[in-house]
């Protein structure tokens, strides 16, 4: 049955995938055990959008049903899971710009590829950036932008990175809709991740884990 | 004689539009030069999008967001509230770089507006982002998933009293608004009406009347604009705009969380949706092309860009509902101005099932090679110049990537240069010489 859940979730059939759950709660089964295959599941889910198997709906749609397996789970949780991490990346929409699409995709991808990752959210001021890295030590810094107005606050926030000490101890990269390598450049980011598969690799090639 | 309208073929009233559209009613042209230059351009146009003839030049279009305010050192809050300020800009942005047509003082709209009915669905300079950046959308389920039924009922009675609520904080008594289809006869018709009486309910409506009277005070400014290009030499290469289904749905009722969950949960619903909606949008559409005597329709598209859905669901979900859309703006002689944001790489074979000369697609971040090969004899293209390098690039770049451009798509017609996407803060210079360097290359010999 563990097979099971790890496909039906793979495959998206929701009403499969509760029902699974439901049984093997009630069957008294280790609820740690399920989120653990729930969890395969989703790394199937990442790897059929990397192989553009699955698009953007499939990974919000596998979403929707891990928000509810959590649900059915979290009642009989007496201690939270813990797996461990390829490593530690802040992640967020600059300063000034509110879009969180392609950033919730990024950070979706580097979840379930193994990385622990502080999403801080949209409009994010350079200096919250700067107290995030000092306060996880993570080594890799995500910038996502839509707008042509949002290469300004890549800059600004590679600069207050910079001003603080930490660049150095940081590998920053930028993406979104109107990124390239030209803004990387302007930005002083370290690369320009075309989509979140190459967001993905950048992050294990700068952890050594690729 | 001529011919009736109910008569014509859908060629026949494309021509006829166009035809209006090149000898506007009740322009004066401010010179020789002006009448003699508008002329040209909406020839140039309309040759490139009929795809019948070549035209002199390759056309060349410009689609600001705020960059004329940056360009005249105003932020985007300056020229979202003083209306005057925004149209000088805006004129000073046509008037300066020339390009083939404007595209109205649209896009600030009336801050003043959206201030008085606190509008929720977007936030905009100096109302949740700063006043130099753009407006942005609060990406929410206006709509909720269990919705759909009592918006196939009846769509207008659901905006009113559930959309309008949520989307504009000071219409939210309209939730207690009755359904006026129950008026029938003298017993039980009166007191439908109490809730027009109700306090809240009366201040909602105040400050809807203090709403329209402002729109009507931006209007007037914008009547103005749309007067003065035309005389001025610049044919509007917008009459109004229309959508596709799936993103009327998807934009900002359901949302794009929503909406694609929709897809695998509730894809009958969805479907009855956009059919619902559909004609609505074909009627706007119509509508807008017969006031402002203007074939050109925009078309935002959004969420059938690459990725964000597969070929599959693009084929069910979001191309035939477009094309019904489509066809019916076709059938009418109206002239969609498609703008596909993203990438459309993927999509450009289903696209091209259309008919021959009616419709001109505008490319953000599209192989131009592969969509003048593939869509080259049906539709004319438009557009590919990219966001980074109006903002970063130098003049000699931006000269390169037109040439390339022109190179690869201008043989035979049927392609205009234009901006990929619509811009902010990029360098004026590289704007001028997308434009004179279009002139001067892009002359067809």
């Amino acid at each position: 049955m563990a097979q099971d859940l790890v496909n039906t979730l793979a495959d998206l059939k929701e009403q499969e995938t509760l029902t699974i759950v439901k049984d093997r709660l009630n069957a008294g089964e280790d609820p740690l055990k399920i989120l653990e295959d729930a969890r395969k599941g989703m790394e199937i889910v990442g790897k059929r959008f990397a192989s553009s198997e699955y698009f953007i709906p499939d990974l919000v749609y596998s979403g929707e049903i891990l928000k509810a397996v959590t649900e059915l789970v979290k009642p009989k949780l007496s201690k939270a899971a813990e797996s461990k991490k390829l490593g530690k990346i802040v992640f967020g929409t600059v300063a000034g710009d509110i879009h969180d699409i392609g950033k919730d995709i990024v950070v979706f991808m580097l979840d379930v590829n193994g990385f622990e990752v502080h999403d801080l959210g949209v409009d994010i001021p350079a200096q919250k950036f700067v107290e995030k890295i000092k306060e996880t030590d993570a080594p890799i810094v995500g910038l996502s932008g839509f707008l042509t107005l949002a290469f300004d606050s890549m800059k600004e926030t590679v600069d207050a990175i910079k001003a603080a000490g930490l660049r150095d101890k940081v590998k920053v990269m930028i993406g979104g809709g109107q990124m390239s390598d030209e803004v990387k450049n302007y930005t002083g980011a370290d690369a320009y991740g075309k989509d979140a598969m190459a967001g993905v690799s950048l992050a294990k090639k700068w952890i050594g884990a690729s | 004689m001529e011919k009736q309208w109910e008569e014509m073929s859908s060629d026949e009233k494309q021509e006829a539009r166009f035809q209006k559209w090149l000898s506007p009613e009740g322009v004066k042209f401010a010179s020789p030069e002006a009448e003699r230059l508008y002329k040209e351009r909406a020839t140039r146009i309309k040759d490139a999008i009929q795809i019948k003839k070549r035209p002199d030049r390759v056309p060349v279009l410009l689609i600001p967001s705020f960059f004329p305010a940056f360009y005249s050192g105003l932020t985007p809050r300056d020229v979202m509230y003083d209306y005057e300020k925004a149209n000088n800009a805006w004129k000073k942005f046509y008037v300066d770089f020339q390009p083939d047509a404007h595209f109205g003082c649209v896009a600030p709209g009336p801050g003043r507006f959206f201030d008085i009915l606190d509008y929720k669905l977007y936030k905009w300079p100096g109302h949740g982002v700063p006043n130099n950046t753009t407006y942005q959308c609060n990406e929410g389920e206006y709509m909720k998933a269990d919705e759909y039924d009592a918006f196939l009922q009846d769509p207008t009675h659901f905006f009113n009293t559930t959309i309008l609520p949520r989307i504009f904080g000071a219409m939210e008594p309209f939730k207690q608004l009755p359904n006026v289809t129950t008026i029938n006869e003298m017993y039980g018709t009166g007191i439908i009406f109490y809730p027009y009486g109700l306090p809240d309910v009366q201040a909602a409506f105040k400050a809807l009347l203090e709403a329209g009277s402002e729109t009507l005070k931006w209007l007037g400014y914008f009547m103005a604009f749309e007067k003065e290009m035309p005389a001025l030499g610049f044919p509007s290469g917008q009459a109004g705009y229309t959508k596709a289904p799936y993103d009327i749905l998807g934009d900002t009722l359901r949302g794009t969380r929503g909406i694609m969950a929709d897809m695998y949960r509730q894809p009958d619903k969805l479907i009855e949706a956009m059919d619902k909606m559909t004609p609505f949008w074909i009627q706007k559409g119509i509508t807008e092309s017969n006031m402002n005597s203007n074939p050109l329709i925009f078309l935002p598209l959004h969420k059938g860009a690459d990725g964000f859905m597969s070929d599959e669901q693009y084929k069910k979900f979001y191309w035939p509902y477009l094309k019904k859309i489509l066809l019916g703006l076709i059938d009418e002689g109206v002239v969609p101005f498609l703008w596909a944001e993203g990438g459309s790489n993927s999509r450009l074979e289903v696209i091209g099932d259309l008919p021959k000369g009616k419709v001109a697609w505008l490319f953000d971040t599209v192989d131009m090679i592969k969509a003048k090969e593939i869509l080259g004899d049906v539709a004319c293209i438009v557009g590919n110049m990219p966001m980074d390098l109006l903002t970063l690039g130098t003049p000699q770049q931006v000269k390169d990537y037109v040439k390339k451009l022109i190179d690869n798509c201008g043989e035979g017609g049927g392609y205009i240069v234009a901006n990929g996407a619509f811009f902010d803060d990029v360098k004026p210079e590289n704007v001028r010489t997308m434009v004179e360097f279009t002139k001067e290359y892009g002359a067809y010999k």
